[in-house]
């Protein structure tokens, strides 16, 4: 290895790859940090740029649900009226920023469309709150990577299904109605879809 | 505390929920009904719990590759002003009820106690029932059959899905135990045995309305008093 002379470009480079990892990579642990900054600090000008990602998408999901304009800008505050309230209740080893938005989301459309109860699994006991574990994080954002990666290269068609059967609130036979489809196509290429994104967030590379 | 999703042993393959079902609870499009079964099962057993993360997941996936929709002007201080609101309103406690050995956390939440709060009625044959939700579109209902007691056979109008919390069941050549789900489809004829050596208790959710009919003899609905 080369020492002193080259010591500085070595850190130069070390510092622009750094930055690279920011920008390109997992702006999830980003968003991780704006959660904290929230609970921590209340900080509003975090809490903006969260906002400001997260709200008009959280939007476009209750839309795709079938809200109309005000309905899904109403709901889609509350949604980030939650995120302030339970910022503290994010699990990072457990969740995505985005994942955990979704189920917000999606709690709030249950209540929205079919206003109905969400029924949720007894609380693992965690016992002792725990450091966070290196290894697990690191899986989690793998996993994230190869999920978004694995999102993207998934057929337009299959794609779209999943998109209408996480998105539309449509039941499969409502989701064969709306496409034309016989019931039972609907039914697997759903399932060979989920089967595949599973399978490949699980791949290690 | 151990907790009870370590004892559990894993619940098999056949016995577990269907990809289809787990999905629609993790995108929240599943009646409420069928997802206290979910949710019931996933408090029981941990591969479950893992399936589901990953479904979640996917659908955070979905929500960050997804497109947006503009927020409306001031939308931003209009949560701010969200958030001061709700920051006057005492924080509603979630009532946490007492552990128990049978019914989980969600089952609990629907009966306001553990098994002895449960207001048990008669349906026949020594069995009993207390129902837990009923929109219309599907039911949810706690049944508790004596040791031994084979039930009659019975058709489906729609999916029902039916989790042992307590004691088995048999049905055909399969055992159900603790954890275990038995998916029926429609038009599937079955005919349940609850096991000997224990009372079974069962987490039964099926889709359309109630029908006493098809699960107990038409002796029994006069003592159902629906």
């Amino acid at each position: 290895m080369a020492k002193d002379d080259s010591l500085a470009r070595t850190t130069d480079a070390r510092d622009a790859e750094d930055a690279e990892d920011r920008e390109t990579d997992t702006p999830d642990e980003a968003w991780v940090w704006h959660l904290r900054r929230i609970h921590e600090h209340k900080d509003h000008a975090a809490f903006a740029e969260l906002f400001a990602h997260f709200a008009p998408r959280v939007k476009w999901f209750l839309m795709k649900a079938g809200a109309d304009e005000t309905t899904a800008e109403e709901c889609a505050q509350d949604v980030m009226a939650t995120l302030w309230r339970k910022a503290h209740m994010f699990d990072r080893q457990r969740a995505t920023v985005a994942t955990w938005i979704f189920t917000i989301a999606r709690n709030r459309r249950i209540d929205m469309i079919r206003r109905e109860r969400r029924p949720e699994p007894e609380a693992l006991p965690w016992g002792p709150e725990h450091e966070p574990e290196p290894a697990e994080q690191v899986a989690l954002r793998q996993e994230s990577e190869q999920l978004v990666a694995a999102l993207r290269r998934l057929p337009e068609k299959q794609r779209e299904l999943v998109e209408k059967a996480y998105f539309a609130d449509l039941s499969h036979s409502e989701i064969a109605e709306a496409t034309g489809l016989p019931l039972g196509t609907i039914k697997s290429r759903i399932r060979l879809a989920l089967e595949k994104l599973r399978h490949e967030m699980k791949v290690s590379e | 505390m151990t907790t009870e999703a370590t004892l559990h042993a894993a619940t098999p393959a056949a016995h577990q929920l269907d990809e289809e079902i787990l999905a629609a609870y993790a995108a929240g499009t599943l009646p409420e009904a069928l997802a206290i079964v979910v949710a019931a099962q996933a408090s029981i057993c941990p591969v479950t719990r893992e399936r589901l993360r990953e479904l979640e997941a996917i659908g955070g996936g979905l929500l960050a590759l997804g497109e947006s929709r503009k927020m409306a002007l001031g939308s931003f201080e209009a949560t701010l002003k969200k958030i001061a609101e709700q920051a006057q309103e005492p924080e509603a406690d979630a009532a946490v009820s007492a552990p128990c050995d049978v019914l989980p956390a969600p089952i609990r939440e629907y009966v306001g106690g553990g098994i002895d709060a449960v207001r048990w009625r008669p349906v026949g044959l020594g069995a009993r029932q207390a129902i837990l939700h009923d929109s219309g579109e599907a039911s949810a209902r706690l049944l508790h059959i004596p040791a031994g007691t084979e039930l009659p056979d019975h058709g489906h109008k729609g999916l029902e899905m039916t989790l042992v919390l307590q004691g088995a069941f048999l049905d055909g050549d399969a055992r159900y135990a603790r954890g275990d789900v038995d998916v029926a489809d429609e038009g599937m004829e079955h005919r349940p045995i609850a096991d000997v050596g224990e009372d079974c208790v069962c987490l039964v959710a099926c889709e359309g309305r109630l029908r006493f009919s098809g699960l107990l003899p038409r002796l029994a609905q006069p003592f159902i008093g629906i």
